[in-house]
């Protein structure tokens, strides 16, 4: 018999009260440091994650902070920012006979340019596994000898150095039938992109916790000494995110703005120097085409030649053509922060998490997915 | 095409049935979709109802796939108030399906049959050739009587009711989507699985026709019950984050996978909506009863509002509680 005596999360009077305290003296800072910024306009400050993004709807934090202080997300959902082409080009590989793909549960529903989706195809018959880790589809390969197996690398710094650290396994062992379709993008050069290519009135930041892990603080100092935007590196739990929204009017009500890492347990100014090393022996930076943003140059990661046998791009001569548009769908504009879902005129209509039109509001990241799940623009 | 989505329960589910079936099938007694139907017959009033089990694994911890297909469909009766009478037990086995499992699992059946008091009362079997179907599947119909004298249904739930549930949530749910990935995570939890028509006896004796209905927060889990039974009341419910009970090894496992316990499916759990007078009689007999293992009331019924399901979260702000739409997917970052 289970012993639920001290299984309970939930319901625990003291916690929750403890984390209520907490989250209400975060608030009341909020409103002072609001009111010494004496420009009555909103400030927008922009939540570049998308699992940022989650968890304030998650949360609900939208209700308790000051209607000043707007929140809009960022380019950081990484199904959200794959390009169209990449995700026909992934469906496509599913047709391969005898191709097992395997892939994070987000990609399955993702429509295509033509409406097709890998959930589609596996239901005509592809093979398409969801893995929860690179590590499990090299095993599906390793146990599957006779048939090949293609993971779709998606993410960003977070998710690539075990990717990276995947290929070199798949190397060292000769799995010589597990390959990686390589979409994985970076961030510095995508905010570099957001924030240069036109007015933005975004004035603050709240950097992505994860990433920082692996990238450290140094890679954000342009985006203040360019774009003089306040940055917070920002953990994902309620408080984390408040104390990061703190961070942010603190730094604009002085006027000077900096990288102010409010995530230390989880990331230290150097980053994780191995998790790098890894990323940088396997990969090399390479053009990507992001969603929203288009063909930024160094900011996707493409395999090395020294493991070039794996790179599922070129053994499989995979062709990425870019549509020029996808009817409706705009996505685009939610990613770079010119619109907020309820402003789509497919949300909550055409568009649904079963009848999605785009990867916004199918990405567990994603988010029109947020808005939609937590009743946004209805509470 | 048929997609996966349309057997998770969820939005995809319901517009199968509406759309496929029900236009074709349609007659008023099919029409109420509860969980069991209610049948006129004489004097006596029945509930029927059927369910077909293809868990994959089909051996977890806290049951198998044979104590699910009897204690579901005994569940399902007693949702409608119907005290279980005779179960039958149909049987699509794989070709190349293992004696020894096939053993295992009727004793399961044996086992828990005789536990609930309620006789496997007919049967039938079918092999199919290797690859035409997984392992095993069941199918379990069932006849239940009702002695009350008024319906649980939906349609009762008035404004200042309370919502009570019998237990912790999403301990099958995440029991299974563990083991069907192999993963290794921490926590000593497992299935629920159990049957309810004693529980559903005792609160009945208790408290009649103040309890308006019961429903078992199976596929969906409970958010999507919640919705559900919100809008077919046309009523708004508000639930507590912090009172709905979630055991710590499975909140911290959902944190790992990208998971909502709210959305995890539960096969020993009930959700009463109740008159506001006797909730709490209720839950002293539920927190008596090791049918309901840590019982809570997590919120009331308000008038209806823009939102089906609204949530005071645990920090104290506020969000919308939507139906399940498509499988439960793991996150990416």
């Amino acid at each position: 018999m289970m012993n639920l005596q001290d299984g309970i999360a939930s319901g625990q009077p003291a916690d929750a009260r403890r984390r209520r305290d907490l989250v209400k003296a975060l608030l009341l800072s909020i409103h002072r440091q609001l009111a010494s910024i004496s420009s009555p306009q909103k400030i927008r400050l922009m939540e570049v994650c998308g699992t940022h993004t989650m968890s304030i709807f998650k949360h609900g934090l939208r209700h308790l902070l000051p209607d000043r202080i707007e929140l809009i997300s960022g380019p950081g959902c990484p199904v959200c920012v794959t390009s169209p082409g990449q995700i026909d080009a992934a469906i496509k590989l599913s047709d391969i006979p005898d191709l097992i793909v395997a892939t994070f549960g987000d990609m399955l529903r993702v429509p295509g340019s033509q409406g097709q989706s890998l959930a589609k195809a596996r239901a005509r018959g592809a093979d398409v596994r969801i893995v929860y880790s690179p590590v499990d589809a090299l095993q599906l390969a390793r146990d599957n000898p006779d048939r090949n197996v293609c993971f779709l690398g998606i993410g960003f710094e977070t998710t690539a150095p075990v990717v990276a650290a995947t290929l070199k396994m798949a190397s060292q062992l000769s799995v010589n039938n597990f390959f990686v379709y390589s979409c994985h993008k970076t961030m510095p050069n995508a905010l570099e992109a957001l924030f240069s290519s036109k007015e933005s009135d975004v004035q603050g930041l709240l950097c992505p916790g994860h990433v920082s892990a692996i990238i450290g603080e140094q890679p954000y100092g342009f985006l203040v000494e360019k774009y003089g935007l306040a940055c917070a590196i920002t953990g994902f739990e309620a408080e984390e995110i408040l104390l990061g929204v703190l961070s942010l009017l603190k730094q604009l009500a002085s006027k000077y703005p900096f990288v102010d890492n409010c995530y230390p347990r989880a990331v230290s100014p150097e980053g994780n120097p191995s998790a790098v090393a890894a990323l940088e022996q396997v990969f090399q930076p390479s053009t990507a085409v992001w969603r929203g943003l288009g063909s930024i140059p160094g900011s996707g990661l493409a395999i090395r030649q020294q493991f070039k046998r794996h790179d599922a791009e070129s053994h499989f001569g995979i062709e990425i053509e870019e549509p020029n548009k996808v009817s409706g769908c705009r996505c685009h504009r939610i990613i770079t922060g010119q619109i907020i879902p309820p402003e789509c005129p497919m949300f909550r209509k055409a568009c649904t998490p079963e009848n999605p039109m785009g990867p916004c509001m199918v990405s567990s990241e994603g988010a029109c997915a947020a808005w939609f799940k937590y009743g946004g623009e209805r509470l | 095409m048929v997609l996966l989505d349309h057997g998770s329960g969820g939005l995809a589910s319901s517009r199968l049935v509406q759309e496929i079936f029900l236009s074709r099938l349609s007659n008023p007694i099919l029409n109420e979709l509860e969980d069991s139907a209610i049948l006129d017959i004489g004097q006596q009033q029945i509930a029927f109802t059927t369910d077909s089990y293809v868990v994959d694994p089909i051996f977890f911890p806290g049951g198998d796939i044979g104590e699910l297909a009897v204690n579901g469909t005994i569940n399902d009766l007693a949702m409608k108030g119907g005290m279980p009478v005779a179960l039958s037990l149909a049987l699509i086995l794989e070709e190349g399906f293992s004696l020894d499992d096939l053993e295992r699992i009727m004793d399961s059946i044996a086992r828990a049959s005789i536990q609930a008091g309620v006789p496997v009362a007919t049967g039938d079997t079918k092999v199919v050739p290797k690859g035409k179907a997984d392992k095993i599947f069941i199918n379990t119909a069932g006849v239940g009587i009702i002695e009350i004298r008024f319906p649980l249904t939906a349609s009762r739930i008035r404004p200042g009711d309370k919502i009570l549930v019998s237990g912790t949530v999403g301990d099958h749910g995440a029991t299974i989507m563990t083991r069907r990935q192999g993963l290794e995570v921490p926590g000593q939890f497992q299935s629920d699985t159990m049957a309810l028509h004693r529980l559903v006896r005792d609160m009945l004796e208790l408290s009649g026709e103040n309890i308006r209905c019961f429903r078992d927060p199976t596929r969906g889990g409970l958010a999507t019950t919640l919705v559900e039974l919100a809008k077919k009341a046309g009523v708004t419910m508000e639930i507590a984050e912090t009172e709905i009970p979630v055991r710590k090894d499975v909140a911290q496992t959902c944190e790992i996978l990208g998971l909502d316990p709210l959305y995890l499916a539960n096969e020993g759990k009930l959700v009463a909506v109740v008159a506001p007078d006797v909730a709490d009689e209720l839950l002293a007999l539920m927190q008596e009863s090791h049918l309901a293992p840590e019982p809570a009331i997590i919120g009331r019924v308000v008038e209806q509002g823009i939102m089906p399901v609204v949530m005071e979260t645990a920090i104290g702000g506020k969000r919308a509680v939507e139906m399940l739409t498509g499988e439960p997917l793991p996150r990416i970052c």
